[in-house]
């Protein structure tokens, strides 16, 4: 099947999402998804960040669709055309719902432990105001613990419903969901039970904001301090692949994550006692260091940025300028 | 008097009874389809009826049911929404409590259409009388061999279940009711896959309102010819208005579509006029999610023709000047209603029975109804009906459900009509708290259409 994205055209499969066929293609044109998770059956949909313009419904029917799909649960048919970046209305739309879900959010970016790794940081970042438009009291609640490693903090959540999904389908039984209606709906554990299996602690992971932190991370450390190293060890759980990302800070392993794609998707699920218990160098076997992309703020810190920007090494009046203040910065 | 189809005998005491219900011509439909008609004739019937769902959307319904996949060897269902809960909307409810072997009756031919063997009555939960009432009837109807196995000898079975809901306004959505059917929370699914391929337990579906429903059962048994004869253009048949607010006569009424809206409010047959003399100042014409009119705009069309109670006519002019035939839920507002308040508290509906599942309609509507509540009482600011609209614009269309839309239009409509009355209620917050806005010229005839420059 033929699909066109802003332009640029691909061969997908039958049955392929247009985020999928878009992510195919990569690049800026790829619609930003927060409730969508390629591993998890049934999600997406939600949050609406996704949404673009068909133009063209496909080559058999070339009406366009009369509203703005999300694109991550509409599938492709031959020959559709496909508007994201390149649609006016689209990046309307998406500013709208980004501001949507931060009308809510409690903006402590400064103590919260998903700071530089956030998605909805990304998004505001992208396509958000400066200033909102909200004069009234954010909604609120209080932080709820959920076992001994994983707490959850109500106000932060966006309702992507990813967490529930994985406790459906990662975890053998689900033991929270949704309660309540609308802007008053919250993730709960019915009566605050612990949450207590192998695996859920991976709802630390797909949860797209702060809304579900690791414990024995919490207020440990800011990520971009930190420096990501592959590592695998032989797990003793049958269903665990053992393969994660270690967070060095100095010497010591201070959190364990699994290895996140480009997107933020975990590639293979880990289990609690990889995530929570094994936290010595000696426990693992090192890979090497996880490559991070340029433009995240977890690489911001630490490599090479001293050397002049390729910008200046083109120009003798920079490169004059630049000398200056590297000495100057060098002294002090 | 115009013909009345469904509420013919409405006033037959016992009308709620098997035997009475019979005596008057009852369940002939069910004899007439089953007997001689096969499925595809009942479906085509239907179709030449050119009736039009009555829940809201006006989709013809002979359509709906042509749509329905059929694949071997898997279960049909059809289900009758009667999750009635839109604001100002009550005309299932009467049908329901007063002549409840009509919709049993309509139930048993669309199954027949549809070949479905299981067929459920969602109603909310709100209304459990009318859940004993459906029990009831449907008891009465299996002892007489019209449900149950081999239907009158023709070898038909059906099993007919009324399901109560929890009382949200969201599971009158289509697939949120067939998911709160299934027993799961009512979250709306994301079409496609639409309920005519998967939708109860991934089985084909077709949800219908109880008074689509129920207008198959003139529609078998006067041939589906003669019920098109009714009516206006598109809009064939009669419809069921639940007229409320300040009216003289409310009520539930029986029209033929294409009855001058004028004649509606204002005759004795029908609404007779607005209550205590008072004089009309706006309308809400077919339940709370439809956009608001102002008196003028909504007796004559932009053209200053005569509007009239039917799809297209009550449409007429758009978003910009006209409404929605909605659900049939009438709402007349006199003079000394404040436009504002009313909007504030459609608005704190929606906010209440959005389901939360994604984010323009959980976050936005309860901004909207922040946002008006602040202007109602007082507190408002001229630039807040921008942003309401603004807010409204980001919503309508974003969603996965019509709730977003519902939610969105009422608010957009009401700044368009009404911006007088908003902006009094920045300017004289005091006056705002302590009396109404007033008239106004919202009832003022339309200016004339300005004459194209010869």
């Amino acid at each position: 099947m033929k699909v066109t994205i802003d332009g640029f055209p691909i061969e997908v499969e039958a049955g392929t999402s247009i985020l999928n066929a878009a992510r195919l293609i990569g690049g800026d044109i790829v619609p930003p998804a927060m409730c969508y998770y390629s591993k998890l059956e049934g999600s997406g949909g939600k949050c609406r960040t996704c949404l673009v313009q068909v133009t063209k419904g496909s080559e058999k029917d070339p009406r366009p669709m009369p509203k703005l799909v999300a694109s991550c649960r509409t599938t492709v048919m031959d020959g559709m055309e496909v508007k994201n970046i390149t649609s006016p209305e689209v990046i309307e739309a998406r500013k709208g719902v980004v501001e949507m879900l931060l009308i809510n959010h409690p903006l402590d970016c400064p103590v919260c432990d998903q700071a530089g790794e956030c998605h909805l940081q990304d998004l505001g970042y992208e396509h958000g105001a400066a200033k909102t438009r909200y004069e009234f009291d954010r909604r609120t609640f209080e932080k709820i613990d959920i076992g001994d490693k994983i707490q959850l903090h109500m106000t932060r959540c966006i309702l992507c419903y990813r967490c529930v999904f994985t406790a459906d389908q990662i975890t053998d039984h689900r033991i929270h969901g949704i309660l309540n209606r609308g802007d008053h709906s919250e993730i709960s554990t019915y009566i605050q039970k612990a949450v207590d299996n192998d695996f859920s602690g991976n709802v630390i992971d797909v949860c797209p904001v702060g809304a579900l932190t690791d414990k024995t991370f919490r207020f440990k450390n800011r990520v971009w301090f930190t420096k990501p190293v592959e590592a695998h060890r032989e797990c003793e759980n049958p269903k665990c692949c053992g393969k994660v990302t270690l967070w060095y800070k100095g010497e010591d392993v201070i959190r364990v994550t699994a290895r996140k794609d480009e997107y933020g998707e975990a590639e293979e699920f880990i289990c609690n006692t990889c995530r929570f218990d094994k936290k010595k160098t000696s426990d693992w076997v090192i890979e090497g260091p996880r490559k991070v992309s340029h433009k995240s703020v977890i690489s911001s810190n630490h490599y090479d940025t001293l050397k002049p920007l390729p910008v200046v090494k083109t120009n003798p009046v920079l490169m004059e300028a630049n000398k200056e203040q590297f000495e100057r910065e060098t002294r002090l | 008097m115009a013909r009345k189809l469904l509420l013919e005998h409405i006033n037959v005491p016992g009308i709620n009874t098997f035997d009475v219900y019979r005596s008057k011509g009852g369940y002939a439909a069910v004899e007439k389809a089953l007997k001689t008609l096969t499925p595809d004739e009942v479906v085509e019937e239907v179709k030449k009826s050119g009736l039009r769902g009555r829940g809201g959307a006006g989709f013809p319904t002979g359509m709906k049911w042509s749509f329905l996949a059929k694949p071997e060897g898997v279960a049909r269902y059809l289900v009758c929404n009667a999750d009635e809960s839109e604001p100002g909307t009550f005309k299932d409810r009467y049908l329901m409590t007063h002549i409840p072997h009509l919709l049993i009756e309509g139930m048993i031919v669309a199954s027949f259409a549809l070949g479905a063997k299981t067929s459920y009555i969602y109603v909310r939960g709100e209304m459990m009388p009318q859940i004993r009432i459906l029990e009831k009837a449907i008891a009465e109807a299996k002892a007489k061999g019209f449900l149950g196995k081999n239907i009158l000898g023709t070898g038909y079975d059906l099993e007919l279940y009324v399901q109560p809901g929890g009382g949200a306004y969201i599971c009158g959505e289509e697939t949120a009711l067939l998911e709160s059917l299934e027993g799961k929370r009512g979250n709306p699914r994301i079409k496609p896959p639409f309920p005519a391929i998967a939708g109860l337990y991934g089985c084909p579906t077709v949800v219908n309102n109880v008074e689509s429903i129920a207008a198959v059962v003139p529609i078998i048994n006067e041939g589906g010819d003669e019920y098109a004869k009714l009516g206006i253009g598109r809009s064939t048949g009669t419809k069921l208005i639940s007229a409320g607010g300040n009216l003289r006569k409310p009520g539930v009424y029986e029209i033929d579509l294409g009855l001058p809206v004028e004649e509606f409010l204002y005759s004795d047959e029908y609404c007779g006029g607005i209550a205590n003399g008072k004089r009309l100042k706006a309308v809400v014409a077919g339940g709370s999610s439809v956009p608001i009119l102002p008196a003028n705009l909504f007796l004559k069309t932009i053209n200053n023709e005569a509007r009239l109670m039917s799809y297209e006519s009550l449409a007429d002019g758009g978003f910009v000047s006209g409404t929605m035939m909605g659900s049939g839920g009438f709402i007349a507002y006199d003079e000394d209603q404040c436009i504002v308040r009313n909007t504030w508290n459609f608005a704190r509906f929606y906010h209440h029975e959005s389901c939360g599942q994604c984010s323009p309609c959980r976050e936005g509507t309860g901004w909207m109804e922040k946002v008006l509540h602040r202007l109602e009482y007082g507190h408002g600011k001229m630039s807040d009906m921008d942003l309401l609209v603004d807010v409204s614009k980001k919503i309508e269309g974003n969603t996965i459900c019509p709730l977003g839309d519902a939610a969105a239009w009422p608010v957009a409509s009401a700044i368009r009509h009404f911006r007088d009355e908003f902006e009094w209620h920045v300017t004289h917050p005091h006056e705002a708290t302590t009396r109404n806005f007033g008239i106004a010229h919202y009832a003022d005839p339309l200016p004339k259409l300005e004459e194209a420059a010869g």
